[in-house]
């Protein structure tokens, strides 16, 4: 159980979070969503003791973690993969984290086996892939066998194997019980994963909500009509605006209706003398509910490249240069 | 609740299981005992060119030390590292996690790399004095002669104490890149500089370094270096002030600021 009250931080002049309270309870994947910069990885390193809240607290098991009695053997964490000295090798890693909560060197080797290292166990991290590093970072939250797990976006760098396997862990720990908070930027990853959703923007909640609420909530449903031709289309228009729906034309002549249920829209276009090509129902993703959430607490956005004239153009390519007749013989009668 | 054992049981782990700390303590050693060995067997050769005042404040033990200028770096760069790496790599992330109570972490960091440092000090320190008289030949001191044992002990305590200034100044910086480039260029010029500066002698006297090499002297102005206003103890006394007040501002950084 994790329980953020009020919780604020500001760096400089810039609040990273702001005002965040939430819980996160046992027994389920919490989903933490946000777009980049929203301050997710302050709310870890906060709930995680390493930064101090301006404002607000935040307890695990009720308390502080810098408070809570043997917190390695309570928390597991993964806040950032490449955080390890390079030089060591993975096994040093991780019997240097179990020394200091007096697990027994047997259980490196178990967590190893787990994560899928046990191969590369003496050899140095610095020679890793951000994936093989990602599964370090989870075989060291692992390490203590604990009740709260917390990752920061675990499946970076992951091959689809890995990301699958990342998954069925997150759910396999939830459901003997444990907290588990998995932070991410990819709604879709969350959907796949997440039970409850903790969803922040520029360091507000904007939503804390189970998947299943979130979806039906956010999501717009329509549906997409399209006709044999522009005549019809326009007839159809009208007739669907008249009955008080809402319709917009999309680029490659299909109509995206809201407003109308499908039976609705059919016996119209009968009514109407028109026929339809096609006319399918479209429940929103989660994706884009989540975009529409969070679209106005992005941070970053990125802009069309005008590419201001820097295109260089390639030079016209050397003209080949053909071989003699006599060279290729001479070069035959050479062999 | 962590207990001091353990963590230092895994800070023993973090030194021995990364390369560069053992190189840079094998470093310091060779070097300490190698350029004293070569200054000792220079200064029996030359002996009879001695004259005056350097004749009458001559020193084996102090020759035979003379390679701790240099190795002394080394120390400088083992106790930069110890800490500074956890910086570098983030994983001081992850070690306060583990040990969220800062104060006993950074004990049990501290006390075991100067654990270590130490037992690698006094080993340099002995060997360097023993090769160094014996390639002093008939001018060598003995360990009995009076004085002498305190200036070998003494010679391991400095090495220590510099690797854990160094450890102190690591933490306040946070990186090993600064905290080299302030120690290295202190250590190698700006305190050999300001002693030979007529004015600002009296104050290089009081740098950590400076303060702590008196102990390694058996005669108090060993070739001619001039007196200072406090005894070999008193020396070390001003350089363990100048290593707490290291650590202590190394404890207020890591124990207020964010990691």
């Amino acid at each position: 159980m994790i329980e953020a009250r009020g919780l604020s931080k500001r760096y400089g002049d810039k609040w990273a979070v702001y005002n965040l309270s939430f819980d996160v309870r046992p027994g389920a994947v919490t989903g933490f969503l946000g777009p980049n910069g929203a301050g997710k990885s302050t709310t870890m390193r906060l709930i995680l003791g390493l930064d101090e809240p301006t404002a607000g607290t935040v307890t695990v098991g009720g308390h502080p973690f810098r408070r809570l009695p043997n917190a390695p053997r309570q928390v597991g964490a993964l806040l950032d993969a490449k955080a390890v000295h390079g030089g060591r090798t993975a096994r040093a890693h991780l019997k240097c984290l179990a020394q200091l909560s007096g697990i027994p060197d047997r259980r490196v080797d178990e967590v190893l086996d787990v994560v899928g290292l046990l191969g590369v166990a003496f050899q140095r991290s610095k020679g890793f892939s951000l994936g093989m590093s990602q599964r370090l970072g989870i075989a060291a939250a692992l390490l203590g066998d604990p009740q709260v797990l917390l990752f920061d976006e675990p499946v970076n760098g992951l091959d689809p194997e890995g990301i699958r396997w990342v998954r069925e862990l997150m759910k396999r720990l939830a459901a003997e019980g444990r907290t588990v908070f998995v932070s991410s930027h990819l709604m879709s990853e969350m959907s796949l994963t997440a039970d409850h959703l903790i969803v922040i923007g520029r360091g507000q909640l904007i939503a804390d909500t189970s998947v299943k609420d979130f979806i039906e909530r956010s999501a717009s449903g329509y549906a997409l009509v399209r006709t044999p031709d522009e005549d019809q289309t326009a007839t159809l228009t009208t007739a669907l605006t008249e009955a008080g729906g809402s319709v917009e034309a999309l680029p490659d002549g299909a109509l995206k209706v809201t407003g109308v249920p499908l039976p609705g829209i059919s016996d119209l276009a009968h009514e109407a003398d028109v026929r339809l090509w096609e006319l399918s129902p479209h429940s929103g993703s989660l994706e884009e509910a989540y975009m529409a959430l969070t679209q106005p607490a992005v941070d970053f956005r990125s802009t069309t490249d005008r590419r201001a004239g820097l295109l260089q153009e390639l030079p016209p390519p050397p003209a080949p240069v053909l071989p003699q007749s006599s060279e290729v013989l001479e070069s035959e009668a050479a062999r | 609740m962590s207990s001091p054992a353990p963590v230092l049981q895994s800070e023993w782990t973090k030194i021995r299981t990364v390369a560069s700390t053992k190189w840079t303590l094998l470093l310091a050693l060779l070097v300490t005992v190698a350029l004293g060995a070569v200054v000792s067997a220079v200064m029996n050769n030359t002996f009879d060119d001695l004259e005056g005042v350097e004749l009458a404040t001559f020193d084996p033990t102090y020759v035979s030390f003379a390679g701790t200028s240099l190795g002394q770096l080394a120390m400088i760069v083992f106790g930069v590292l110890v800490v500074g790496t956890e910086y570098s790599s983030g994983m001081i992330r992850t070690s306060l996690q583990a040990v969220p109570r800062r104060g006993l972490f950074y004990v049990c960091k501290i006390a075991a790399a100067t654990a270590l440092a130490f037992v690698v000090a006094m080993l340099t320190s002995f060997l360097t004095f023993f090769l160094g008289q014996a390639l002093l030949g008939d001018h060598a001191a003995s360990i009995g002669d009076e004085n002498v044992l305190r200036a070998v002990v003494g010679g391991g305590l400095y090495m220590t104490l510099i690797a854990m200034l160094a450890m102190g100044v690591a933490t306040m910086l946070r990186s090993s890149m600064l905290s080299l480039g302030i120690l290295m260029p202190f250590m190698f010029l700006v305190s050999p500089i300001l002693s030979a500066v007529p004015g600002a002698k009296d104050f290089a006297r009081y740098l950590p370094d400076q303060a702590g090499s008196r102990i390694m002297r058996v005669v108090p102005n060993a070739l001619n270096s001039g007196e200072t206003p406090y005894g070999p103890w008193g020396g070390i006394g001003i350089m363990l002030l100048w290593v707490a007040a290291a650590l202590i501002g190394g404890y207020l950084v890591l124990k207020n600021r964010d990691a």
